[in-house]
């Protein structure tokens, strides 16, 4: 059981980048008045940011990056470690972890390298470079996340185009011989591989004409083959069975009690389902913030850019003991938690 | 919980159904607000105040509220 904790290692800081343009699910023309109203009220989604074509998720999370070194006062010579956790990545290779590390001025004796997750990725990354940092051989590190998901779902598939959103995000990691350890459950599910998928693209089906036809899968869902698909109702039942028992499980392991958290911070999938989550789970709805509402469900970049949207204040002037939980494609889940003080949280970047 | 209880607790999900318009036979896919979203509440509904997992399986297989109801844990 991927159940495990991590010692010395403290988040220190988290940055958030995201598309100026905003595109409201008001507007959203391709569904009724009465369904958009709906959709709305169930999702919890109103508008999302949208890049426009030439940047990239990269961009946002470089973006984000250079302000949080600077906010930290961290010269980029001293990070050893950059870990980009993307499905939308720059190229087909090289990996765009290589090419960050060079924009950013990371020395070239630091290690990059790409990790392809969604919706778990912040969590499942934070794994990876706690884990590389708990040495402390590598003292400073950068955990890059995020998605530019509009880039491929289609206008008319209403399950996937009013919910997704773009961003970048990094949380600055660092070796700290004085801090509480970090708690991890991890969990995958390939059985579900086709429950979030873009079929057609990768080496299993390669690009072809057939890819770019539009096709009806059912009422008021049109895509291509090299469009998202996501099954709502599987992703809904995955995410309440297995979520819940997850996070009870890294509670137990870790000996804290539900009540000393501070904050239980989830992938911002959809309102409907994370208050399921939540209330099986039992968190009180005020230690659960969301972002949903203004930034729609932004990948690998949702629970960075919650933080960084929803609790700033509180992560930057106290102690927190944080419930991190991911969950999504894949189906790949798990659950952090982590300790923080005073957490040096950038200004919300908008570009 | 009863059949007439639950008939009009499915009924509530529906904000344009007047009350006493839905019977245990109502075709639910046929209420003219339907969507698939609706499937979605109605499965979260289960999860939440009959702590009972539906599948889209057995979502599917059920037609009228009566169908629904016989998912109630016995």
């Amino acid at each position: 059981m991927a159940l495990f904790s991590v010692n010395h290692v403290s988040l220190r800081g988290v940055a958030a980048a995201v598309p100026l343009q905003k595109e409201s699910n008001r507007n959203y023309d391709w569904i009724t008045e009465k369904e958009r109203t709906l959709l709305i009220k169930t999702t919890g989604v109103e508008e999302k940011r949208r890049a426009p074509e030439g940047l990239c998720t990269s961009d946002y999370c470089f973006e984000a990056s250079k302000k949080l070194l600077h906010d930290l006062n961290w010269k980029p010579e001293e990070v050893e470690l950059l870990i980009f956790v993307s499905q939308s990545r720059d190229y087909f290779l090289p990996a765009t972890a290589i090419i960050l590390q060079h924009k950013l001025g990371l020395p070239v004796t630091s290690v990059a390298f790409d990790i392809c997750l969604g919706c778990s990725g912040f969590v499942y990354g934070m794994s990876v470079v706690a884990n590389m940092l708990s040495s402390g051989r590598i003292k400073k590190a950068l955990l890059l996340t995020g998605d530019v998901s509009t880039i491929s779902v289609s206008y008319q598939d209403k399950s996937t185009y009013p919910l997704f959103g773009d961003g970048g995000t990094v949380a600055a990691l660092e070796w700290n011989e004085n801090v509480a350890p970090m708690y991890f459950n991890l969990q995958s599910d390939g059985s579900g591989y086709e429950s979030i998928i873009i079929t057609d693209g990768g080496c299993r089906n390669p690009l072809n004409a057939e890819s770019e036809v539009m096709t009806e899968v059912e009422k008021g869902v049109i895509r291509r083959k090299k469009d998202l698909s996501l099954n709502g109702m599987d992703v809904f039942n995955f995410s309440v069975t297995r979520v819940p028992p997850n996070v009870n499980e890294l509670l137990a392991f870790s000996g804290v009690d539900k009540s000393e958290i501070d904050f239980f911070v989830m992938h911002q999938a959809n309102l409907l389902l994370n208050e399921t989550v939540r209330k099986i789970i039992g968190i009180d709805a005020a230690k659960v913030p969301y972002s949903l509402k203004n930034f729609g469900n932004t990948s690998s970049a949702s629970i960075p850019l919650t933080m960084v949207s929803e609790i700033a204040e509180a992560l930057k002037t106290s102690k927190q003991k944080l419930l991190l939980s991911g969950f999504g494609v894949g189906l790949s889940w798990g659950s952090v938690l982590t300790e923080t003080n005073n957490l040096v949280v950038s200004d919300l970047i908008e570009i | 919980m009863t059949l007439e209880e639950f008939t009009s607790k499915i009924e509530g999900i529906f904000e344009d159904e007047k009350p006493g318009s839905l019977t245990p036979d109502t075709d639910f896919r046929n209420i003219e607000t339907w969507s698939s979203m609706y499937a979605l509440i109605i499965v979260a509904m289960f999860e939440t105040d009959f702590k009972t997992t539906v599948t889209g399986d057995q979502l599917r297989k059920c037609s009228t509220v009566r169908d629904l109801y016989q998912l109630l844990p016995k």
